[in-house]
């Protein structure tokens, strides 16, 4: 299989409103990636969107709009879409350009402008649910999401203030981050005492909406080896997306996130997770995703994430940082380019290009995953930092 | 480069009406289809799933929710692309190429039926900007883009009439055509005025329907019964969506999906025997014809009345009606069945070797090119049993 390498990162500043549109939001942060890679756009053979529902920005075909700021103009061009797990399958999207034998270069774009959706982007949610069995009873995302949080913690006898600690080290997290939207300090009283949406997720448990764009090149081995002498590589990709009848489903445990992992692993010859995975940025848009992914990514045990979470463990000086980046949670969730930029963090940290944000355990591997639709999809990417392919 | 393989089609008649069934149990009659034609069982064989769709025609967002279960992807590798149904197949071909997957199959349909006004579909897809405060039916696009191709060429203006002739009649021999007529190109130029100077009856009319392609690599293609049909080049490319910097006069995004697929497959248009091209509105068979190198067009009338390979032998988007973004998928499969030499009463005597192309219409500049071979073609490009 062709190796695949990661040559360059960008990111726009993730805010609730941005003046600047899609396609400006998508070339900047594409320009950024280019430059960081050291390439232009001519040595670009192919381009990898993503960008999630249509009804955030208003637009039908939503990527033939955003092509050209997305540096599309003339080249193959596809956009992949699987809901909120759209930002980390753009890794996945963009890795088969190259490692297919298709591309010696692909430009991977996130983008995603959910302020365009007025009142509110939740507005876009409203027609995800089934039409015959569902729409009719007026659910949102907050309400099946507060079913799940609940399922979990009742699984386990979860406490709210375990779960809290995850929204309080992300804010934190992302007061570090140049283009966080919601770095803050805060504790767990504040999180507690935060406005009830739908029991038990209160307000600070919701990562916001945002506007933003992410972007990252990709390239064959040869090629990076021509700008680098220790490249970072795409050594693993795995997506499932589980039956739409979530109804059906045992809510507790997110088996479409192990099945993509697993798939990942098996790619990356990974077999002990939990030893070989350096750092990890689970999609975190409720503080108790990041748990539940945690353990859908085999990185501890069922039930144990909120252990390791009160240990410290999850820390950016603990053993198994996760969310080093501040996480949707913290740095803004604009949904596909918020995988983007959980990969681009994997990147970054891999590199030790990370500043503040860099983890202590001098990271050679790291798992980036996103999930979404009707808490149905999960996609992975695990990236190495040099060295042969084991 | 490793060989991809088409190695099952299933396809739903299409219809311009559906309303006792819905689209999962289209997509389901569809699929059932293409494993059955493929000797594949999906939950055990198929690596992965690509859906091709677009939230505001199905009404519903982040459709992509709704593709497992009908197809046996449930809690498989399954994912959308929101492009064209020949994107979809090529992304599915990439995957396969990369060595991850060893079987994938792609699917697309249409239930525009159940579309209230498609056009106000169609005018969210402009720049909300430039383009949409200014409430125009997208298909004038089209009819602008005619004008400029038309020049003041009344032969040209004359065969896009025949266009329309020729390919509603070639659907009578399809029974997957829901628009089969006999009409000449008198009575299409009689018809109304629709986007001048685009008439009623050169715009393909919309239809509901299914599609799905099963791809193999090439050693699963060979362990599978049925005869594949290969995937020798495929190529895609976009040119500005701006209406306001674009080329209204040639396709540039056709040339350059051409180029690419030309490239990989080592020959180019010249080879085919059979062509399926877009036909959204009649201009554009023509226009794409010229794009690929098939034929100039001023040229165009002669090349179709001479004994040159076929273009749309299917009946086109004309004849069988436009569905959407699985209308390449649906020309692709009738590309196989033709280089299978299972199209019946439509079959082009001897073809080996096919040229598939797709454009995403209004507004887009969104295209893509597949150049198919069948069993005669060694994997070196020379036909089987010939003398050197």
């Amino acid at each position: 299989m062709r190796r695949v390498a990661v040559l360059g990162a960008g990111i726009t500043k993730f805010v609730r409103r941005a003046k600047e549109t899609g396609k400006e939001l998508s070339f900047e942060a594409a320009r950024m990636a280019l430059d960081s890679a050291g390439l232009e756009l001519s040595d670009i053979q192919s381009v990898a969107e993503g960008t999630a529902p249509d009804a955030f920005d208003g637009l039908h075909m939503k990527a033939e709009y955003l092509s050209d700021g997305s540096g599309a103009f003339g080249k193959p061009y596809t956009r992949s879409y699987v809901g909120g797990g759209t930002g980390v399958f753009c890794g996945v999207h963009g890795w088969w350009h190259v490692a297919s034998g298709m591309f010696d270069t692909c430009l991977v774009v996130g983008e995603e402008k959910m302020s365009s959706c007025f009142p509110h982007p939740q507005g876009a949610f409203l027609t995800i649910f089934d039409n015959f069995t569902e729409r009719a009873l007026g659910p949102n995302l907050v309400w099946i999401f507060a079913l799940e949080m609940n399922r979990y913690m009742t699984r386990y006898n979860i406490k709210k203030e375990d779960v809290a600690l995850v929204s309080v080290k992300n804010h934190g997290n992302a007061l570090d981050h140049p283009s966080a939207q919601l770095g803050m300090k805060i504790t767990v009283e504040d999180v507690l005492n935060s406005e009830v949406l739908a029991y038990p997720v209160q307000r600070l448990d919701i990562s916001p909406t945002s506007d933003g764009a992410a972007s990252l090149v990709l390239c064959s081995e040869e090629v990076a080896r021509k700008y680098t002498d220790d490249p970072v590589f795409i050594d693993g990709v795995g997506w499932h997306l589980d039956t739409a009848y979530w109804t059906d489903r045992d809510l507790y445990y997110p088996r479409y996130v192990e099945k993509a992992a697993k798939m990942a692993y098996r790619m990356a010859k990974i077999d002990n997770p939990r030893k070989q995975i350096d750092f990890a940025e689970p999609y975190d848009p409720f503080d108790y995703k990041e748990l539940h992914h945690m353990e859908g990514l085999q990185l501890c045990g069922k039930g144990e994430a909120p252990i390791l979470t009160r240990e410290g463990v999850t820390q950016r000086d603990g053993d198994l940082p996760t969310c080093p980046s501040g996480g949707a949670l913290g740095v803004g969730n604009p949904i596909a380019a918020t995988g983007v930029m959980k990969l681009c963090e994997l990147f970054w940290q891999l590199r030790g290009e990370a500043g503040k944000r860099q983890v202590k355990n001098d990271p050679t591997t790291a798992v980036a995953q996103a999930w979404g639709d009707l808490m149905q999809v999960g996609t992975v990417v695990v990236m190495r930092r040099g060295g042969a392919r084991p | 480069m490793p060989r991809v393989a088409i190695v099952g089609i299933g396809r739903t008649a299409l219809r311009p009406l559906s309303s006792e069934i819905s689209y999962k149990e289209m997509m389901f009659e569809a699929a059932v289809r293409a494993y059955e034609d493929a000797g594949v069982e999906p939950r055990k064989d198929i690596g992965s799933f690509v859906g091709v769709s677009e939230d505001f025609w199905e009404g519903t967002s982040i459709f992509d929710e709704y593709l497992p279960d009908q197809l046996g992807g449930a809690l498989r590798p399954v994912c959308t692309i929101g492009n064209e149904g020949l994107h979809g197949l090529a992304t599915a071909a990439m995957q396969i190429m990369t060595g991850l997957v060893k079987v994938a199959a792609v699917e697309s349909h249409s239930k525009v039926s159940e579309v209230d006004r498609p056009q106000k579909v169609m005018q969210m897809a402009f720049d909300p900007i430039l383009n949409r405060p200014l409430d125009f039916n997208p298909h004038v696009v089209a009819g602008l883009e005619m004008a400029r191709f038309l020049g003041d060429s009344r032969s040209l203006r004359n065969d896009c009439a025949r266009i329309v002739a020729k390919n509603r009649a070639s659907g009578l021999d399809n029974p997957y055509a829901a628009y089969p007529a006999k009409l000449t190109p008198d009575q299409v130029l009689g018809s109304a005025d629709a986007f001048s100077p685009l008439k009623e009856l050169e715009m393909s009319a919309p239809a509901d329907g299914a599609v799905v392609v099963v791809l193999a690599s090439e050693k699963k293609a060979k362990e599978l019964a049925g005869e594949p049909v290969w995937i020798d080049g495929m190529g895609w490319a976009n040119d500005t969506p701006t209406l306001e910097s674009r080329d209204w006069a040639s396709a540039r995004y056709a040339r350059w999906s051409l180029a690419q697929a030309s490239k990989m497959a080592g020959y180019g248009t010249k080879k085919a025997d059979i062509f399926e091209i877009d036909d959204t509105y009649a201009y554009k068979e023509i226009q794409h014809a010229a794009a690929l190198g098939i034929c100039k067009a001023e040229d165009f009338r002669r090349y179709i009345e001479g004994s040159a390979p076929p273009i749309n032998p299917s009946g086109g988007s004309l004849g069988c009606g436009h569905i959407l973004d699985a209308t390449g998928l649906f020309k692709l499969a009738e590309a196989v069945e033709q280089l299978r030499g299972t199209a019946g009463k439509r079959q082009v005597k001897g073809a080996r070797r096919a040229l598939v192309q797709s454009w995403r219409g209004v507004p887009t500049t969104s295209g893509a090119v597949v150049l198919l071979s069948n069993g005669d073609i060694g994997p070196t490009g020379a036909v089987k049993g010939a003398v050197a």
